[in-house]
């Protein structure tokens, strides 16, 4: 058999078309296209992929219903692992996670299981009156459950335990739900409706939904269980964004990436006639190298801006998704590498003027095993600019913390669990970004999986 | 509590659409730019304490804003709101009559006031301030401190609360910038006499315009009374996520960044960078000053763009 050494590739949106609107970037397989890529699947018997999948979803399960034409067998087999297939298939890092394990991958490139997932899912949603068939009739046992945040840990949870009779209610600060679904992640990488068609899909299942509730000020852990929850599930996020305390960091135009990104994404402000404020002036910097730093650049270049990304590593350890680097690149976004800013300075009315970097040199791998960068001497320079994103990375909000007795902490301000997500006090369960710090959705939904799991288990014995 | 819970509980949250509202139980022009509404939302009621603020989204696709609740009813689950009409959202907010909702309230949020352990009390106000120091001047009051008001006004025309607060306080001033009421002058004056007259106030709390706290920081200053001042940057979430509302503070030397929403909305006094914080609530005053030409051309491009819908 002869073997397309090639990932049939993803049809985008022209890149001097979409860096000037929000519409979606990757436009998704044809049903063709995915029938030819699952065939380059060898259905290995062993399942490497599997193993690299935070939520084992069964690949080569799916990818041969994919292959025989039947997509909705295919969105069955997923849906057994995963909640948010449509999500994950377009937000995971699958060059690190499942297609790093293909066995096609090792002389060839791997199999485009991200796209597959992506293009199943998104075939089930188009077809509209299936979902609501789909939520078949449980026995509600009546034992109640509550959900602390509605990020993509909170939902899974609550979509598992549903559908196993429990009442479940989510809990959630913000007026909408999805946590950085909602956010954080532009709509060109992964529009609204999605998060809005699954919310609503677990809703018509039956779990309650209640917004602007915040845990620890509207209502506390303590007036939960008092209301009669029997088990809780702390999915709260790492919300809280760092600084790098250089000097000018409170000049007007100076911020944190989930301040810019919360004002396009969930208050809209790039929408027509949208009462948020946004300005990012003519040029915008971003500090960082995440997810989070392109998306905040690709923001501001869907702005108007012109953008330099300056990180202070190399290109090769960039965190981000090797696709979405691509992308901004392809859109225009300037890489500035081995550059970090030492101060920021303002104009005469209190505006970001310049940020002043310094030059990098890498040395050897510090503890988590990445070259560690150190400043060479008198390397300073300046950088005109505008707005300045500061995208450092986020750490768990205290507000729990600060608020519940009983629960133990990390140092990092994570919460601290057992393998099934226990915390130190009894009834109390957490997991998500909320315990690993910022990671990545699937894990996330992963650990709301496996707490479901354990409150069933404890609950119903 | 229990009946609150319960009436919270059976509310129906279907989905993004039909969800829970927050009707307006009565309102109130307290002046031409001044409104109180009382809004239903128990939940927030039941914990809410002076000091703290909610933050509301009138409608859909509207700005979050954060306003100081002025007072609340535990038993009646209602909790009042005053603010005053300066932009898009507030001016909505004042289109909306008793009966009709507000589409999102949250709260409470930020810390209480701390009131515990005082005795001798001034409370300064400037404006729409005076709404929000209010509750904390009742709360004094009803501890069984002594409350010395001094409530300042631009003109007679926008005086507000001013029975409300004789009520509360042993000493009321009030003031006008133009003296067409009151005392005319500054805040700042009879509390100067206060304190030269030998008054041992152990805490001055001040709230209103970020150039009259910080006037009110320096009279206090050589008189070594303990200030807080209640900060009101600009917020989104109101839950720490941001950063947006962040203050600079100079302890022992160093320069620490707070988030207002979570840490504040109290601060000591003398802590303050207060320059910067003036500088940075202009900050979308002065947002046309980069006219971001790019913008147009996008907003007409996203025209057609259905997905949100
Ligand atoms: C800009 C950005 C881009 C990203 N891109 C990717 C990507 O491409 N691929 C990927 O895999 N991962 C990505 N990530 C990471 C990923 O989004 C997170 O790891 C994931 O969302 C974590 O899920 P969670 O459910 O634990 O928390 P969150 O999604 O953070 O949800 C937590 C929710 O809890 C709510 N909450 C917090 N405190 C309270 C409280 N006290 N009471 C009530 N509610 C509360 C919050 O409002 C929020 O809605 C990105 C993150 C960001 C910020
Ligand atoms: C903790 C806190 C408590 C407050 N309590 C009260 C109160 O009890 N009564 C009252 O009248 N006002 C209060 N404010 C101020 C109030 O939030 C603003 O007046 C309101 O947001 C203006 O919105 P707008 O759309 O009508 O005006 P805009 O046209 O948007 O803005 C007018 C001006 O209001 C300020 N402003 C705008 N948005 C915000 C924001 N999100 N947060 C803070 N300031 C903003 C800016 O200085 C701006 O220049 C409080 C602010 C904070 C932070
Ligand atoms: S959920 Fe993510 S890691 Fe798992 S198969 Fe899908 S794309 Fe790969
Ligand atoms: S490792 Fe690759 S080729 Fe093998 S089953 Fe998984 S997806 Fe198919
Ligand atoms: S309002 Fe966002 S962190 Fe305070």
């Amino acid at each position: 058999m002869a073997f397309i050494a090639k990932m049939n590739s993803m049809p985008t949106l022209d890149a001097s078309v979409r860096s000037k609107n929000f519409k979606e970037v990757a436009l998704g397989y044809s049903a063709n296209v995915a029938i030819e890529e699952a065939k380059r699947c060898l259905n290995c018997k062993n399942k490497p992929c599997v193993t690299g999948c935070p939520a084992n979803i069964d690949i080569p399960g799916f990818i041969s219903h994919v292959k025989n034409n039947d997509f909705d067998k295919a969105f069955e087999v997923i849906s057994q692992s995963s909640c948010l297939p449509a999500v994950c298939g377009r937000v995971c890092p699958q060059e690190s996670q499942c297609e790093s394990k293909c066995t096609m991958g090792v002389k060839f490139e791997p199999v485009g299981i991200g796209r597959l997932e992506r293009f199943v899912a998104d075939y089930h949603n188009s077809k509209d009156s299936d979902n609501e068939q789909k939520a078949k009739q449980v026995q509600p046992n009546g034992i109640k459950i509550a959900i602390i945040g509605s990020g993509p840990s909170g939902l899974s949870c609550a979509g598992d335990l549903v559908r196993e009779g429990f009442e479940v209610s989510i809990y959630e600060a913000l007026h909408l739900p999805g946590g950085v679904l909602s956010y954080g992640i532009p709509e060109f990488r992964l529009p609204k409706r999605i998060i809005r068609k699954e919310v609503d899909a677990l809703i018509s299942q039956g779990v309650k939904l209640k917004t602007n509730v915040v845990i620890g000020k509207t209502l506390d852990i303590d007036d939960l269980f008092e209301m009669g929850y029997k088990a809780i599930y702390v999915s709260t996020g790492a919300g809280l964004p760092k600084f790098m305390n250089i000097p000018g960091e409170s000049l007007k135009g100076v911020y944190s990436a989930n301040e810019f990104l919360t004002r396009v994404n969930l208050m809209k402000a790039y929408k027509e006639g949208s009462f948020t404020p946004i300005s990012t002036g003519e040029k915008t910097v971003v500090v960082g190298g995440g997810n989070v730093a392109i998306d905040a650049a690709r923001c501001a270049i869907r702005l108007g801006s012109k953008v330099t990304v300056v990180y202070r590593r190399t290109e090769k350890e960039l965190p981000a998704r090797l696709e979405e680097i691509e992308h901004a690149k392809e859109e225009g976004i300037e890489f500035m590498f081995l550059t970090n800013p030492i101060e920021i300075k303002s104009d005469e009315n209190g505006f970001v003027d310049s940020i002043v970097c310094r030059q990098m040199k890498l040395s050897e791998p510090d503890e988590s095993g990445r070259a560690r960068p150190v400043e060479v001497a008198g390397s300073e320079f300046e950088i005109k600019t505008h707005s300045v994103i500061m995208a450092l990375g986020t750490s768990p909000n205290p507000l729990i913390r600060k608020t519940t007795k009983g629960i133990k902490f990390n140092m990092h301000g994570g919460i601290v669990v057992d393998d099934n997500g226990k915390t130190s006090r009894e009834g109390i369960y957490a997991g998500g970004d909320a315990v690993t710090g910022s990671a990545t959705v699937i894990s996330a939904l992963g650990a709301g999986k496996r707490v479901a799991k354990a409150i069933m288990e404890s609950l119903t014995k | 509590m229990k009946i609150l819970i319960e009436y919270f509980d059976c509310q129906k949250v279907s989905g993004l659409r039909g969800r829970r509202m927050y009707r307006i139980v009565a309102k109130e022009e307290l002046n031409s730019s001044v409104t109180k509404i009382v809004v239903e939302a128990p939940l927030v009621a039941r914990k809410a304490e002076p000091g703290q603020f909610i933050i509301l989204r009138v409608d859909d696709d509207g700005e979050r804003i954060p306003l100081t609740i002025a007072d609340y009813d535990r038993e009646k689950g209602t909790v009042t709101i005053i603010f005053q009409i300066v932009g898009a959202t507030t001016n909505i907010l004042n289109q909306k009559q008793v009966g009709e909702s507000i589409k999102d309230f949250v709260g409470p949020l930020g810390k209480e006031a701390e009131t515990n352990g005082y005795k001798n009390v001034c409370i300064v106000g400037g404006g729409v301030g005076c709404a929000i120091a209010l509750p904390i001047a009742k709360k004094f009051h009803e501890l069984g401190a002594k409350v010395t008001s001094i409530v300042g006004f631009r003109s007679k025309d926008i005086v507000i609360l001013e029975e409300d607060f004789k009520k509360c306080s042993d000493k009321l001033f009030v003031l006008t910038d133009d003296g067409t009421y009151g005392t005319k002058g500054n805040v700042t004056a009879p509390l100067k006499d206060c304190l030269d007259q030998g008054e041992k106030f152990d805490l001055v709390i001040t709230i209103g315009p970020l150039i009259m706290m910080k006037f009110v920081v320096l009279t206090c200053k050589p008189y070594g009374v303990p200030v807080t001042v209640s900060m009101n940057p600009i917020m989104i979430d109101g839950t720490g996520m941001c950063g947006g509302c962040r203050l600079t503070l100079l302890q022992d030397g160093e320069r620490v960044t707070k988030f207002a929403c979570v840490d504040g909305p109290d601060f000591n006094g003398y802590e303050i960078d207060f320059d910067e914080a003036m500088s940075r609530g202009r900050m979308y005053q002065e947002q046309d000053r980069h006219a971001n030409t790019g913008s147009c051309n996008l907003f007409s491009a996203d025209k057609d763009n259905k997905s949100e819908r």
